[in-house]
């Protein structure tokens, strides 16, 4: 964990947030909107640290040998190393929320719908590209040798554990509704919206007071 | 049941593609969709298909996604509609 990266706003203040990135292409598009929302609260006082997930972003691992559980430690790990008081998870991400520190979820997803998603997307790609593919067949190729999706190769192991993993359900939950207008992870190209920064930042420092 | 199928499909369509709020209003029976916006790439059309399905509560099956009925507004407008009346 000494040698991964992970962007951090650190004072050395008492109130300490690991932020829990979004998974895969939602990642990319949420980068941006993530990094505003950890400005806003190192304004209000509060220090982050957004990690990577091994084997993605600046990780120095290789992607297809990682496991959901290797994951979640990674999380632990980077909570424990940043001395965290609580945790910011977004979309995919609050799969992997350390179980023991108090979490805000933002907008969370299910393990299911975020694969079945990445893997329509594959099928809609190879049909341009005129091949046949199908979600069923994909699935049963992924949980035999693997599987690129949205350009991140996944391990058999990975797929066959992610698929029924549910966010933890004690958290502190942020719906799309709370936060107004519509979720940047549905964007085609990564957008931003100060407003929507302001309002997570907002519910995120009130239930940390 | 009115029908507001029309004026959802418009509000995904701007979540989606980022829009301002009128210029979704703009697109008739024949502005194009997947393959006319470079920005509408598969990873795009795959989470409009899937808000389409949160939103309008309806189920899309792999194999009733076509080229047709993604190339044009027209066309995915006809689909959900369908769509909705068998749900």
């Amino acid at each position: 964990m000494a040698e991964e990266y992970g962007l951090s706003f650190d004072r050395s203040r008492e109130r300490r947030l690991l932020v829990v990135p979004a998974l895969f292409d939602e990642a990319n598009r949420l980068r941006r909107f993530t990094v505003e929302v950890m400005r806003r609260l190192d304004g209000a006082g509060i220090d982050t640290l957004l990690p990577d997930f091994p084997g993605t972003n600046e990780s120095l691992q290789p992607l297809e040998i990682q496991e959901p559980q290797d994951w979640c430690d990674a999380m632990a790990a980077a909570a424990r190393l940043f001395g965290a008081t609580h945790v910011l998870a977004i979309r995919g991400g609050c799969l992997f929320t350390p179980a023991k520190l108090p979490a805000t979820h933002y907008a969370a997803v299910k393990g299911a719908s975020v694969l079945r998603q990445l893997l329509r997307a594959r099928t809609l790609s190879a049909r341009e590209a005129g091949r046949e593919e199908t979600r069923e067949g994909l699935m049963a190729l992924a949980l035999k040798d693997g599987i690129e999706l949205a350009g991140y190769r996944l391990g058999p192991e990975f797929i066959r554990q992610f698929e029924p993993m549910l966010p933890r359900e004690d958290s502190n939950e942020v719906t799309q509704d709370a936060v107004g207008g519509s979720g940047l992870w549905l964007r085609a190209e990564p957008g931003e919206s100060t407003a929507q920064a302001d309002a997570l930042a907002a519910a995120v420092a009130v239930s940390l007071a | 049941m009115s029908d507001d199928t029309d004026l959802m499909l418009r509000q995904i369509l701007t979540d989606v593609l980022g829009l301002k709020p009128d210029q979704a209003a703009a697109f008739d029976g024949d502005t194009g969709l997947f393959g006319h916006l470079p920005e509408l790439d598969s990873m795009a059309v795959a989470g409009l298909l899937t808000e389409l399905e949160d939103r309008l509560d309806i189920v899309i099956d792999d194999d009733e996604i076509d080229g047709e009925m993604l190339e044009t507004y027209g066309g995915l407008l006809a689909f959900v509609k369908a769509k909705r009346q068998t749900a």
